[in-house]
């Protein structure tokens, strides 16, 4: 709609701007990055929404001792599939819905490198998300493993674990030819004058966690293809009795692992870095260490993984090389902290939305990190591994980390994606309602770790009863103000309100805001001149 | 709006009422958590000690940085801002200060590091032990073998003892409610007990918080850690790897009591030991096996193949009109003693009687008329070899 009335209007340079596909083939073959984009974040919220409504059957199931609601096997269900349809289905794939959206937009390119493999990366997707979810209706439904999915309790489920290991061939497929795009484009198609230094730190950001993504994502495949085909070939890769070892699966899963939690915050910390400059009215203090951090975050991602394994029993040199090598990774995280920081000090702020949101993440994400670097220490670690402390150290970094940042640069850049202002008043109320049952929710978690209450169980010891019932409260609120957020603000937003400014931001910078907003379907095709 | 106002009020009423209803009921668990507990529990080896204050130790190092950071943050927040007319400077690089948060952070960490090394070489140090038991995980209870030390050779199986009924919500919860077992784990005090863990089926995990103590329990492997508990009592963990469907529901707990009441309690456990023996070569009517069978089943086969023997469909077979069942008893017995699949292998859990009479027992029930419907313990013991 949109578009014709530009054309109406239109500018002589905008005239070939609906020279593209409607309707359903406008999506299905969709070639440009920002109908790319759009689609990778409608997806992810989709997800979003429905490992949340996982989330609160868990929680519902809590919130008093006793079994209630569900039978223990469709718990573990539920605990498994909440965590692989969040990992992979909702916060990997939204960040690359912005990496779409927002890259080309950044560098000055025209779109993406790959522009058919951009779309068959998004397309693989949906089937995957089918496939992992129609497991539940299975023989035996959806796997129970954990989403680390542990060998050799992998082998004891039905047909849902085969269907989620195809589901996560099928994404794990899908991100590496997305990272490929993304490094591809931002090395090849920045416009002239963009050197690497001079590129906007989102951009610097997602380039380190393409590299991060091609690096992990095979080795994940490799693992659960063993699994595959211990399950049902005859081979012993974790079966002690056939030679196997099933310790050996952890070592591979989280030599994968590792590296995705920083994959799933390495893109949050550009969002951030992007916004609060631009709500200081400042530059980004320390530009290049920043970048230096970010890599160095990268590198150390590579040498902790055994951090999540000190309960199976590891030599004492490697226990102390990991608790090391994890403490180490304070110090670029506590760098970039201080950066922020040192970026609002002596600003000249104000605090819409997404500075809310940024300022948010930075407070509730180091409560993460802290935590994180008190489960570094591995004789505290063995008292907290395996209890609610874990579930709220993880959830603090990613709710509170990759979520918020993601809802910060939703409310930073939707109005260059819809042209639409969202209501400032409603964001606001979505920020607090959510930071507010964030913490109802998870906070509470830390005591019921430190009290021993151990993580993936479908009932507990009374004693336990009245912060599970608090932390169930907050998720049911937590859960409606995500909705209140699709309804109230999402939705308006997209179908009108104040029309945007191409810079709706006075101190935003980047060549995101040389463009009209919306921003029309192509841009930069002549690329523009960074100075 | 008035309406919506007394409704909420009315609704948090009924909430603080269902929280405070339930903070009344339950009272502290002896040697397990407190009501509202808000830190570990309390130590009682020198290990659960060290762990205890260098978490003390970390949460000060941690607020004390989190109170400066973010009072830097907030003091910004509130004065530097554009509504109070704050102009904002432009300065974006400072070398110095770069290095310094670089390298104080650093010199933390290596603070934080150094005490907890020893804690880790202390943990990992089991030699010397003065009793060592082995403890298998598996689905879904513990083994307990005494393998050196007084009371060499005790063995027995420990399962979570809280009845159905108070699971089901059906009977009032106890205060030890799903921290309680049949045959609890019991060692002296003052003594040095090296656990070495492994399991049948899959990884289980074997902690205890008061003790500081958490070991995986692998199956095919073997890993060990140790304890000294300094104080007499009762202390209650739970398994701590996710190991299947009952995995809330296999805890574990530990007595530790005075060297004599060992000694007393060693000596009961090797009488009914030996008064429990069975005679693989004993000859058995259908019935006797049948009716020792129930038991076996309600104790071991129970929570997959359910009482109607129906199963769960998708996930655990049905016993009930089963081929295995009603066809010849060989393929039963291999299943029994080496497992498929979720079916652990029972070789080492079940005696050659238990698993005769366990057999015998599904061959003759529901509407199963097998023909072959008894399998003699010598059967099972031949089966072995």
């Amino acid at each position: 709609m949109s578009t014709t009335l530009d054309h109406a209007h239109g500018h002589a340079d905008h005239a070939h701007d609906d020279h593209h596909p409607h309707g359903w083939r406008r999506w299905l073959y969709a070639t440009n990055h920002k109908d790319i984009g759009t689609l990778y974040l409608w997806f992810s919220f989709t997800m979003l929404l429905t490992g949340g409504v996982l989330a609160l059957g868990i929680r519902a199931e809590l919130f008093k001792p006793g079994l209630q609601l569900f039978q223990p096997e469709f718990f573990n269900q539920l605990t498994t599939m909440h965590g692989l349809i969040m990992v992979f289905g909702a916060i990997m794939p939204a960040f690359v819905g912005f990496a779409n959206w927002m890259i080309p937009l950044q560098i000055g390119a025209a779109d993406m490198a790959f522009a058919r493999m951009n779309n068959f990366s998004f397309w693989l997707l949906p089937p995957a998300a089918i496939l992992l979810v129609s497991s539940f209706l299975m023989p035996g439904g959806a796997t129970a493993a954990g989403w680390t999915l542990y060998a050799p309790l992998s082998t004891q489920m039905g047909i849902g674990m085969d269907m989620g290991i195809f589901a996560m061939h099928i994404m794990g497929a899908s991100s590496i030819m997305g990272s490929i795009n993304i490094i591809t484009t931002i090395l090849n198609m920045r416009a002239p004058g963009m050197t690497l230094m001079k590129m906007p730190m989102f951009a610097w950001t997602w380039l380190i966690t393409a590299y991060l993504l091609i690096a992990v994502m095979p080795v994940l495949a490799g693992a659960i293809t063993m699994t595959l085909t211990d399950r049902h070939f005859g081979t012993s890769f974790f079966n002690a009795a056939g030679g196997g070892d099933p310790v050996m699966y952890q070592h591979i899963f989280w030599f994968f692992g590792h590296p995705e939690v920083y994959i799933m915050i390495l893109p949050a910390f550009g969002i951030v870095s992007q916004i609060i400059p631009a709500f200081a009215r400042k530059p980004l203090f320390g530009y290049a260490s920043m970048v230096y951090a970010t890599s160095s975050i990268a590198i150390l991602s590579f040498i902790v993984w055994a951090h999540h394994m000190f309960a199976t029993g590891m030599p004492v040199t490697s226990q102390l090389f990991f608790m090391y090598a994890t403490m180490l990774i304070a110090v670029p995280t506590g760098v970039k902290v201080f950066n922020w920081i040192a970026t609002m000090w002596q600003g000249s702020m104000t605090f819409e939305t997404p500075m809310l949101w940024a300022v948010g993440f930075i407070f509730v994400f180091t409560m993460g990190g802290f935590t994180g670097l008190i489960c570094a220490i591995t004789p505290v670690d063995i008292q907290l591994q395996d209890t609610y402390y874990v579930v709220a150290h993880f959830h603090y970094v990613l709710v509170a980390g990759s979520l918020f940042a993601l809802f910060a640069g939703f409310y930073y850049w939707g109005p260059k994606w819809t042209g639409f202002m969202y209501n400032e008043t409603r964001g606001k109320i979505h920020f607090w309602a959510s930071l507010i049952t964030f913490n109802v929710t998870f906070f509470p978690m830390h005591f019921l770790g430190l009290a021993g209450m151990p993580r993936r169980y479908a009932d507990y010891a009374a004693q336990f009863t009245d912060f599970n019932m608090i932390a169930s409260i907050g998720a049911f609120g937590f859960g409606l103000s995500q909705v209140y957020f699709l309804f109230f603000v999402v939705l308006p937003s997209i179908r009108g309100g104040e029309k945007a400014a191409a810079k709706p931001w006075d101190g935003a910078e980047g060549l995101e805001w040389t463009v009209p907003s919306p921003a029309p379907f192509h841009t930069f095709e002549t690329p523009p001149t960074v100075k | 709006m008035n309406y919506v106002k007394r409704l909420t009020l009315l609704s948090m009423a009924a909430l603080g009422l269902t929280i405070f209803g339930s903070a009344s009921a339950v009272n502290n668990m002896d040697g397990g958590p407190a009501v509202h507990q808000l830190n570990f529990q309390t130590p009682v080896t020198s290990i659960a000690a060290d762990i205890y204050v260098l978490h003390n130790w970390m949460i000060g190092i941690c607020v004390a940085i989190f109170l400066a950071v973010f009072g830097v943050m907030f003091y910004s927040i509130l004065k530097h801002r554009k509504s109070l007319g704050h102009k904002s400077a432009s300065f974006h690089e400072s070398t110095t200060v770069e290095i310094a948060w670089t390298v104080v952070p650093f010199l933390i960490v290596v603070l934080m590091a150094l005490p907890a090394t020893k804690t880790v070489v202390a943990m990992k140090d089991t030699s010397n032990a003065d009793i060592t038991i082995k403890a298998t995980g598996m689905q879904w209870k513990w083994g307990y073998d005494y393998l050196k030390g007084d009371g060499e050779g005790v063995a027995f199986l420990s399962a979570l003892s809280t009845p159905r009924d108070q699971i089901l919500g059906v009977a009032p919860k106890g205060d030890n409610y799903l921290l309680e077992v049949d045959h609890p784990l019991v060692v002296p005090v003052n003594k040095k007990i090296r656990i070495v863990t492994t399991a049948n089926d899959v990884i289980h995990a074997w902690g205890v918080p008061a003790l500081g103590v958490k070991q995986d329990a692998i199956p095919g492997f073997v890993r060990d850690t140790w304890f000294k508990a300094e104080k007499v009592g009762t202390y209650r963990g739970n398994c701590y790897e996710l190991c299947g469907k009952e995995h809330a529901f296999m805890p574990i707990v530990v007595n530790v009591v005075s060297e004599e009441d060992y000694a007393k309690w060693v000596a009961e456990q090797k009488k009914a030991m030996a008064a429990n023996a069975d005679d693989p070569n004993k000859t058995w009517t259908v019935a006797e096996l049948a009716t020792r069978g129930e038991k076996v089943y309600a104790a071991n086969c129970v929570a997959c193949h359910q009482a109607n023997g129906k199963g769960v469909p998708g996930a655990f077979p049905a016993l009930d009109g089963s081929q295995m069942v009603n066809g010849p008893q060989e393929g039963q017995i291999a299943i029994l003693l080496n497992g498929k699949n979720a079916m652990p292998s029972w070789k080492g859990t079940l005696s050659d009687t238990e698993i005769a009479a366990v057999i015998t027992y599904t061959r003759n029930n529901w509407s199963n008329k097998a023909d072959d419907n008894i399998v003699q313990p010598a059967e099972v013991l031949a089966a072995r070899k």
